[in-house]
Order: C-alpha cells, then structure tokens, then sequence
C-alpha cells in the first residue's frame, strides 16, 4: 500500500475506534504526545498529535515530536506499515535499524501499543451462557478448563466437556473389546481448586517494601522474613527495583542473579522460559543452573546403559498404551503412582486394563494411590533397597533361564560381566532372593515367584509415576542403582518386544504427534535460542526477535546458598544434548563476572521444594545480598524473605494461550501423550486483575521501559494479547479453524491419527533391529555410533549392561558395572545415625503441583489426605504405620515432630496400614513455611519437609538432589521446640 | 413423576477429591437464591470423602466413600426444622432455606449422616443442595459427577418404581437403612466399606526352600458349614470377603498339592490377616 495513504489512514483509523469504542477512546487519553512518522533517505513523513485524546495529524515534519519513528526509505515503510504483517520484515527492520526509535521508550511502547491494539478491538472472547454468564477458558497445571464469569467475577470453573463440534476420540480394540476415552477433559486437584486461589487471602495485591528497608540507608537484610511490609506504589516500587538492577549492574557483569521455581503458572507467554528469560537475556543476569530434578536416577545413572539423554535418561513411550491392551498379560508398578499430581486420564486406561484382567504388582513401601485404588500384590521394600530386590530378581532370570536370550546376544553387550556379578563369581555373593532379603525385607518366595511370573508372562514395567520414569525411588541416594536395574530388567526380557514394554498406560495415547502447536518449553517469544527448544521449531514457526545473556557466570541452584554464603559454589552443566554433556563442571563465582548482590526472585517457594532448606535462608538474610526483589502472587512462606514484592496476578486475569501438558521438543517430548485428546486452550483474561496486581508480561514490560529496553523486551508494544494470535498464527490450529472462531469458543480438541497412520511402539525398531521409526528427533545425528537410524545412543550403540560412557569418569558413585551399594541413610551400618531409626519418604505430591495449591486459602486444605485442621492451623499430613506410631504413643490426627540434625517439622499423624513399618511418608512442596522461633533455627510448623534432606549431591560427579528415604524421629509434639539445627550450613 | 437420585460406586471411587474440590468450587463465594447461601471459603465438606482401610499390613484395601445431604424422603433435618426452613420439593430435592434456618443449629445435629454443616458467620446450618440451581437450569449430572474421573456417581432422574427396580437388580444400599430415612443416595459394593475380609498367605517348601503356595483351594467354613472359598494366587495369598463385622469364630483350611494347613480365627470390628500358612504334608 502507498505510504501517503497508510499514514492517512492511521490516524483516521484511530479516530473511528475511539468513536465506537469507549475503552481506546480512553486509552488515547493516556498520554499527550506528538509522533512524528519519517523517511531517513527524504524529509518526507507525517505527525499525529494526540491531545486529550484528540486527535490532530499533517503531513511533512512536526517541529518538536515526542516519539519519531523513522524507516530507512519508503519501501520499507510501506512493507513495514502494509497490513496484513509481514513479520519477518518487520523483525528485519527492527533488528537490522531499518526503523528507529527517538525519544522516550515508555512513549514509545505506549503509542505502538496504541497503534496494534487497533486490530484486536473486534475480537470477542468467551461463549455466552445466559443470565449475564460468559464462558471463558484457561489453562492450568492441572489441565484446560471452563470459567463461568458474571459481574466480573469467577463463578465457577469445570472441566471441558467436548461436543459434537469437537474432534472424534481415538479408539483402541484389544481381545475383543474396544476402547473410547470419555469425551471431555479431566483435572489434576491443582487445577480444581483454582478459584479458591484466585480469591485467596494470601494474594499479594500492592507493591509493598519491607519497612526496615532503605535503598539510601539501612538495608537490615538480616530482618528479611521477620519485618513488617509497607504498601508503595508501583512508580515507587519500579522505580526502585529500576535502580538496583542499574547499581548491581555498575558493578560488573553477573551481579544480579535470578531465580524462579521449576514450573510457572501454565501457558506459553506467562512462563519462566518466556517472559521471565526474555526480560533477564536483555538486561543480563546470573542464571540458577536448575538439574533435572525428579529425574535424578535416570539422567545421572540410567542414561549411560541406553543413552536418551534428551528424554533425561528416560524411555521413549510411543504406541505403549495400544500394545499394552492388546498383548501385555502382567503390569509391574514401581515406585510408580500415576494416580498423583497429573490429570486422571490415565486413569481410565488403567481401568480397561484391569478389566481386561492385566494382572498389577505393585513395589513401594508404601501402598500408593495407584496402588490401593487397582489391587494387586503389594511389594514393600525398605525404602532405598530396590536395587537389591531387582538385582534378586535377575538371579533367578539367569539360574532359571527365563530372560530373552536371543535379544541378549543380538542387541546387547556386557552380558557376561553382568552375568558374573549376578551369579557372585565376581564378588563372591551371589544375588539371590535370599541375599536380598536381608537387604531389603522383602520374603525371598515372594521374589522368586514374582521373577517366574515376569519371565513367563509379557510383561509392562511401569518405572517411576509415569511408567516412564520421574520421581520415587530414583530420587533416593540409591536412585542411579534403581533406576540402572529398571534399564537392566527391562532389557533382559527384551524392551521393545509385543507386550513387553515400559509404562504404566500414563503416557503413549495415539495421538497425533505432528500436529504443530508450541510446548511451553520452546519458550515461546523469549527469543533464547541457546538454552531451550525454541531452535527448533517455534523460531522458524513465529519469527520474533533474538535474545542472548551476556552474562556467562550461573550458579548451581541447590547449592545456591553455599555461592552466596560462602561465595563460591560448582556444579555441572545441564546440556542434554549427549551423554557426555553432564560431565563438564562450571564454577561460581566464573572468570571475570562479579560475586551476586541482588536477588531477583520470580516466583517459587524454594523453601518446600529444595533441600535442606534452612540454609537458604541464611542466605536470604546475608549481608552479601544487598537487595531481593519477590515478583509472585501469593503471600507464600519464602516470600517475606525480601525487600520489595511484586504482586503477579493469575492466569486468569491476563492473556495467554497453551497446549494442556505440551511442553515442546524440550525435556519430555510428546508429553501430552498422557492426555486421551490434545486440547488447546487459549487462556482468556476471564477478569480483570485483582487489587493493583499485575501479569507478568507487563510488571517486565513496565521495568523494561525504565531501563529503555521497553521496545526491545515488547517488540515495538506488542501486547500479551497480540502475542497469543502470533502463537496461533504460528501453530497447526490455524489450518482448522479461525482465529476469531478459536478466541470466542477458547479451545481446539487435536483430531487423532487414523489407526493405519498411528505411530509405531516405542523401541520395537531396535528389538527388531530395525532403523529407528518414531517420530522423535533424538539421538542428535551426530551422535549415533554407527549409521543414522540405526541402533541407541551408547558408545557400542547397543544396550550396555556395563556402560561404558562412565568408564571415562571415575564416579564411585556409577561404577559402569551397576553393583548393588547399600544406602549410607541405614543406622544398622552407620551408628552415628542410630537416633534416627526411620525413612522418611518425600513423594511427589498428590493434590497440588509442588506447592502450587498448597496456598493458604486454597480449597485443597480441607482435603484430609493433604492437610489437617488443628488449632485454626491446617499442618501437613505425615502417614505413619500403625506399628511405628504405637510405639510412640502416636495417635491419628495427633501433631507430629518428624526431625533429624537438618530440621525440625511438624505435621499431623496419618496413621495407616498402608506404609512399611519403618517408615514415613509425607509429599514434598509446602507453600508454608511458619517457624516457631528464629527462621532457619527452629522447628516448622508449615510442613517443609524437604528441609530435612541432604545437600548432598546424588553423585559426587554431578549435582543432583536425593530427597528421598532419608533418616528421621519422630514423636508427638510437645508444642515446646528445643530443636537446634547441628548441621553446618 | 420422575425424581432425582444418586449413584455412588464405592468401587471406583479414589479419593481424587474431584468431586470434593467441584462441590467448593460450586458454592464458596457464590449465592444462589433460594436454593443456598455461600460457604465459607474453607471448613465446609458439603460433599465429604470417609477413608476405610480394611486388613493389616501387608494385606491392606483403602477404600473411599463419598458423603453428602442424601436427599431422604422421611429427612429429620425436615422434622428437626421449625417455620418450614427445610423443605422437599417435588423433585425430591432437600433444600434448607438460607433465611428461614437462620439460628436453627438443631438442624444441624438432626442429620444422622453428618452431612450438615453449621456457618458460624451466617448462622446457618448448610448442607449440598444436589446443585438444583444447575439441574433448574438443565444440567443433566452433578458438579461432582462432571468431575469425576472415574465414573464414581451417576445422578439420575427417574421415578420412584424405576428407582426402586434400579436398586434391586444392582444390589444398591443405603447408608443407615435402619433409620428409615428413605435417603435418595444410593451406594454401590458397600461392602467395601461395612464389611470384613479374611486374607492370608499360604506357602509350601519345595527342596526346603520356601515357596509362595499359588493355585490353592482355601474353604472357610463356619460351624462347619462352608460360607466362602478361594483360590490362592501367584504369591499364595487369597482374600474372602463380606464377612459381617463381629461375626465371631471361623476356620479355614487350605489344601494343595503339598499339604494342608488350617487356621481358626474371630472377626471382630475389622477385616483380618491371617499371616503365613504353611502346606504340610498330610
């Protein structure tokens, strides 16, 4: 289009909105500027002037502009101006200074702002119910629902039940029978009781700054987490929080670290990988090098037998629910309990296999939801012993024959030297049913019996909560052991073979898996294109703009106490790209960057979720850390240990826009295998924020303007809401349906691979022999052994009974020949430990995502199983056997201190049946944190129970956590704490 | 006339606390004229879950029971009530008025299912409405049956002659039928929750190694008449269930090709394990 007319039109444009629309006629009431649009090549161009909202325009060059925006040459302009945009030669003008900006950033994000929001003023979002009531949709951790909104208010959310609109359900025949998911979505509790989150007392809704904090005069850091906070406003807060981002940076490079929680809030923009990494690339900061946390065992141990060291060191999963129905006679559930913290659509495939008569075995020390809810036996070994009762299990396999033999010669290597260990020639212990029962309690017959039953029937191995790995037993210290043998077993019955396969019907739904739309892992607009999946799909998918930190230093987060009390701290490099990528070491404080002196926390109650949490906070009140920042949304236990609160507002006062359990080419490919439909959800702004809360995207955006990075963080003003139509411009969901469609009805339900088209089982390829036919990207090219396609990524290319990536590292931790080494956490071997005579286990939790629905007023508190009233407080459940609980005079619902010389937490009594005596289990991921006397020093009363973990990692050559089957007493609670940590932290 | 009803299956039920979670989500901050007044953000389990365990380790069940107002038709909330502030509609609905049960806490204590609760703010006593303001509005199935997923509940609307066939040929119970409350919550494989079980583990030896005892004939017989029987699986264990609680004395025999073995035992309040058996050689 003629520049002279798209100039024209401009301003004309904006006059015709502001007329039928009374919220942009507000918004060009905002600011009074003149904005001069010019050529650089020619004094050419022409300004609008907007004064009180009204609007005034000429042609040629204003004398005094605010705001000029000049394009190198008219061709330029007009490809630049032309809609609809072309975006990647718009993001070449902008990143090439075709086009530049003069004067005020925050004018400038403003009125482009102004000027985008001219093509969003038409949509309609949410699908009118009547009675005043729109139905909007969102996304949670816990799955896509409906949100019933009246008067501005949420009234209710559900699940999403599909119509006739909607994509058909896959359907699956096995032995006669045939098999159809509900037609609807399904909730994790975290997802259900999101309401009550979003009205909770304990959101945060005004900047606030601790009292005792003045950036001009006494920090008093040692008062974070005891001192009152004082409401500011948000120029107040920004402006602060402005200056002490520019005053660390002063310093040198890496002064300012950042931090946040493992997740976020759910959907693509909203998220760490996106907004929060986009905003630190631009400004430069000290990243939290995060591990592979919950995949412990498998990413340090397991990996190195099999390779998928982009899976974490865990299984491929493809076409397992269909082959499990049709050909697997026996499910083995180790420390695997799916029922917990995802959606329940596993759930009714677990319901077909047991109708289908599947037997179920089921190895935990405790009797898991799982567990209780399908029957079964019931196998309980001593927390941390698994290994032994695996190891027991290949005895009998190899005296008794009963192991594929054929897969062994042909696919494997290494079996001999295993052989030889198993049958003791090697060490002089064979490891028979017997041996292990000493080990690990378990009745030798009843291994025996399980071992016969296995090598005779095709059986599944549903390893870790998903079947596929992840949590439990391989996040004990003897988790590399554990999740090593599941590799072993499941490669001496023949992976890959009809019916004999790893999962537990959580993951490998037939679906389809091409179907594009982005996972939050890709990062969405971040621009990060080094650490993450954006590369490789979604930078080609939605052109934006690249972003890099300059910053080089990072500190391990688990140890990130150590680096700030004790100024330095190392770890090793997350890079899942290889086997060999977890082996190289970084260092803090890195050569040439600065020691932290600010702290900027997004989110994340790492006092739940880390262990050994008391030091962190003798890290938070150090004097080294001049200044903390909290932007978050709830009032959560590790909030207060800060100086100025940001207050974030939920997923459903803001836009965004996600794929329920999709979280791209990144760690878990295919993730939303799990689900019975993909379901895409756009996440509508069902209200407006509450108090002076804000998203996300903007409190980054509003900082980024006072650091002039306001354009560069927003692209030119692009909103959240411009950004979600660029995600689905970028998606699959655009050749279905229209955008405006999708933004009113807020969902698109996935159409399924017909069945001939449907994705091929996992591993059957390599128990065939034949090139790799599943449709993930991995192995990197580069690192297969032999031809493409052809074999896993080990260094023989073959299964490795002896793994041979870690013959070039000398770990005593992961000797390559996985031999059993009992726990250290075992008083019988370690008298110094003799007072702490049960294990404690820390499971994943159950009905929140971590600690996401663990918040105070969150309606998951009145659940029995989670959290307990007593006295006005609601403490978190600790199950405890009867056996062990009599002993102690322990009755249910009594409160409980459960200690060891880490910490000191109080729970309520659970007593049971359903635990190993000898045993304690309570979920890990307490939003609470509520000392009864000096914070980090005395006992808890919010339910911490990670602090009671170790620091240490899982492998000396590696960082890794092992929060899991540790040492612990307990006795009723006094109400009198004389606990004193005696660990040096 | 056709009239509302649930299905609640013990069986299925996990304790997800879905149905738990939708029930708050439905009524916490939220007034619905003439049907309930708000409840308050937390300490209300209108539609509460009850825990059972059955057995010892290391043979345990954990069942759950979903519990709520059952809608009976002789309710004693209803008689319990004055000025009307409880009332049936022709549905078969209970609805207790969030103005006219202003002050009656003996409403509360009137439920013999515990499944009023009292709000100390309003004072009034609260209890779930079967969500008729949804149903009114045509709604087929309860906020907890939506959310379920494991197809726990099923709301009905039938007569009471269709009701009652229902019941008889799914071998329906209530909770309490001795109270003649005619609740109009109907509960599937009760016995999961009000009955016992016996199990054990029956093991031989075989070359003197011990030996898990599968495919074994286990008769429980009392006074000598035979009142169950199972068969033992992969691992020797076997489990009789739907004893009455308190039934008193039994004994069981066990018989396989390596022997016979017996055991006599009382069942009291709780379901039983009765440990290892070992087959001995007749």
């Amino acid at each position: 289009m003629n520049l002279t007319v798209l100039l024209w039109g401009i301003p004309q444009a904006m006059r015709l909105a502001a007329r039928v629309y009374p919220d942009y006629a507000a918004r060009l009431k905002e600011r009074n500027v003149v904005v001069q649009f010019r050529l650089r090549d020619k004094p050419q161009g022409r300004w609008i002037k907007l004064d009180g909202g009204k609007i005034d325009t000429g042609s040629g060059l204003h004398t005094a502009p605010d705001l000029v925006l000049e394009f190198k040459n008219k061709a330029l302009a007009e490809s630049f101006l032309t809609p609809p945009i072309d975006l990647l030669e718009r993001i070449d003008g902008a990143k090439n200074f075709k086009v530049r900006l003069q004067g005020s950033d925050e004018l400038a994000v403003w009125f482009l702002g102004v000027m985008s929001r001219l093509e969003s003023l038409t949509w309609k979002a949410g699908v009118d119910m009547g009675n005043g009531v729109t139905r909007y949709t969102s996304g949670t951790n816990g799955g896509p629902i409906f949100v019933y909104v009246k008067d501005g208010k949420i009234v209710r959310t559900t699940p999403i039940d599909f119509t006739d609109e909607d994509a058909p359900s896959w359907s699956i025949t096995a032995r006669g029978r045939t098999f159809t998911p509900p037609r609807r979505t399904t909730l994790g509790a975290h997802g259900a009781c999101q309401k009550s989150m979003v009205y909770s007392k304990s959101r945060l809704l005004y900047p606030m700054k601790r009292k005792d904090f003045d950036p001009n005069g006494e920090r008093n850091p040692q008062n974070r987490g005891k001192s009152e906070f004082v409401r500011i406003s948000w120029e107040e807060a920004l402006n602060l929080v402005a200056n002490e981002i520019k005053r660390a940076k002063a310093v040198g490079p890496g002064a300012i670290a950042v931090d946040h929680g493992s997740h976020h809030q759910w959907g693509n923009l909203g998220h760490y990988l996106s907004a929060f990494n986009r905003f630190w690339n631009i400004v430069g900061a000290t990243k939290l090098m995060h591990t592979p946390d919950s995949w412990e065992g498998w990413f340090w141990g397991a990996m190195h037998h099999w390779g998928n060291s982009l899976r974490l060191g865990c299984p491929e999963f493809y076409g397992t629910v269909e082959d499990c129905l049709k050909e697997a006679e026996m499910i083995v559930f180790w420390s695997s309990d799916p029922d917990t913290t995802y959606g329940f659509e596993g759930m009714q495939r677990r319901e077909w296999a047991r109708e289908l008569g599947i037997k179920m075995v089921h190895i935990d020390p405790h009797l898991n939801h799982t567990a209780a809810h399908l029957g079964g036996k019931w196998i309980a070994p001593k927390p941390g012993t698994d290994a032994a009762l695996a190891q027991a299990i290949c005895h009998v396999w190899i005296t008794e024959g009963l192991y594929d033999k054929r897969f062994v010669a042909e696919r494997t290597n290494g079996f001999d030297e295993w052989k030889a260990y198993i049958l003791g020639e090697t060490d002089g212990q064979p490891k028979t049913p017997e041996w292990q029962e000493a080990e690990t309690g378990v009745p030798a017959r009843d291994v025996r019996a399980l071992a016969r039953e296995w090598g005779s029937k095709k059986t599944y191995l549903g390893a870790g909560s998903w079947g596929v790995g992840v949590g439990g037993a391989c996040r004990t210290a003897t988790g590399m052991q554990w999740a090593r043998m599941m590799t072993i077993l499941a490669a001496m019955q023949g992976w890959g073979r009809p019916g004999v396969n790893f999962g537990n019907l959580q993951f490998g739904s037939p679906l389809d898996f091409s179907f594009y739309f982005p996972g939050y892992g890709e990062g969405s607009f971040s621009g990060e294109l080094t650490f993450g999946a954006n590369a490789a799909n979604n930078y080609q998918r939605m052109p934006h703009i690249v972003t890099m930190n300059s910053v080089r230093q990072s500190i391990p987060r688990m140890w990130f106490p150590e680096a700030i009390t004790q100024g330095k701290a190392g770890g090793y490099i997350t890079d899942v790209a290889s086997v060999q990528g977890q082996f190289f070491p970084f260092f803090y404080p890195s050569p040439g960057h600065v020691p932290v002196r600010m702290l900027y926390k997004y989110g994340s109650q790492l006092l739940g979720t880390m262990v050994n949490g008391n030091r962190w906070i003798k890290a938070y009140q150090h004097p080294s850390l001049e200044f903390i920042v909290n932007q978050s949304v709830w009032n959560e236990g590790e909030t207060p240990f800060c100086d100025v609160i940001l207050p974030a507002c939920t997923v459903f006062e803001k836009w965004d826009i996600g794929e329920w359990y999709n979280v791209g080419t990144g760690y878990v490919h295919h993730m939303y295998s799990m689900n019975n439909h993909r379901v895409i959800s756009m996440q509508h702004k069902c209200i407006e924020p509450l108090g002076e809360s804000k998203s996300d995207y903007d409190i980054f955006l509003a900082l980024a303007s006072k650091l002039d990075l306001g354009a560069m963080y927003s692209e030119g003003g692009t909103s959240e809401l411009d950004w979600c139509k660029r995600v689905f411009d970028s998606s699959d969901v655009a050749k279905h349906t229209t955008w405006r469609k999708f933004f009113k009805k807020g969902y698109f339900v996935v159409p399924p691979d017909p069945e001939p088209a449907r994705e091929a089982v996992a591993n059957r390829w390599y128990y065939e022999g034949r090139k790799k036919d599943t449709p993930e990207p991995y192995p990197l090219p580069s690192d297969y052994s032999g031809r493409y396609l052809e074999g896993l990524q080990t260094v023989s290319g073959k299964y490795e009974f002896v793994a041979q990536s870690l013959k070039k590292i000398d770990d005593p931790d992961r000797p390559p020949l996985n031999k059993y080494m009992p726990t250290y956490e075992d008083p019988a071997r370690n008298p110094e430990l003799s007072g702490f005579p049960l294990k404690l286990q820390t499971a994943h939790t159950r009905y929140a995502f971590h600690v996401m629905g663990d918040d105070e007023g969150s309606t998951v508190n009145d659940i029995r199983e989670h959290r307990v009233l007593k006295d006005g407080r609601y403490y978190l459940v600790a199950r405890m056997s009867r056996a062990d609980a009599e002993a102690r005079g322990i009755k249910d619902e009594d409160l409980i201190r459960i200690w060891n010389h880490r910490a000191s937490i109080v729970c309520a009594a659970l007593v049971t049946e359903r635990l190993r005596p000898g045993t304690v289990s309570t979920y890990t991921g307490s939003a609470r944190y509520e000392p009864v006397g000096e914070p980090g020093r005395s006992t808890d009363l919010g339910g911490c129970v990670n602090m009671l973990n170790p620091k240490e990692s899982i492998t000396k050559k590696g960082h890794g956590m092992k929060p899991n089957a540790i040492l612990v007493q307990v006795e009723k609670w006094t109400g009198v704490d004389t606990w004193q940590p005696q660990e040096a932290n | 006339m056709s009239k509302w009803n649930l299905i609640v299956d013990v069986a299925k039920c996990d304790n997800c606390r879905l149905c738990f979670l939708a029930v708050k989500d439905e009524y916490i901050g939220n007034d619905f004229p003439g049907v309930s007044a708000a409840q308050p953000p937390l300490g209300h389990n209108w539609l509460d879950i009850r825990r059972k365990e059955r057995g010892t380790y290391p043979l345990v069940q954990a069942r759950f029971m979903p519990v709520m107002c059952n809608h009976c038709d002789d309710a004693p909330c209803q008689k319990a009530a004055k000025g009307g502030a409880v009332r049936k509609r022709e549905d078969g609905i209970v609805i207790i008025d969030p103005e006219k049960s202003k002050g009656q806490k003996q409403i509360v204590d009137a439920c013999p299912y515990g499944a009023i609760s009292w709000n100390e703010e309003k004072q009034i006593p609260q209890a779930w409405p079967f969500d008729a303001h949804l149903l009114d509005e045509g709604w087929t199935k309860t906020r907890g049956e939506q959310a379920c997923p494991a197809q726990v509940f099923r709301t009905m609307k039938v007569d009471d002659a269709e009701m009652q066939r229902i019941r008889a040929s799914e071998g329906l119970e209530v909770l309490k039928p001795e109270l003649h409350t005619k609740p109009r919550v109907y509960y599937k494989n009760l016995h999961l929750i009000t009955k016992c079980f016996v199990g054990g583990t029956v093991v031989h030896h075989v070359k003197g190694v011990e030996e898990c005892a599968a495919g074994v004939a286990v008769v429980l017989k009392k006074d000598g008449r035979e009142v169950g029987r199972a068969t033992t699986d992969t691992f020797g264990e076997f489990l009789i269930d739907k004893l009455e609680p308190k039934s008193g004395g039994y004994e069981l025999e066990a018989s396989g090709p390596a022997g016979t073995c017996g055991t006599q035992f009382d069942v009291a309040e709780e379901s039983r394990y009765l440990g290892v058996l070992t087959l001995k050689a007749v």
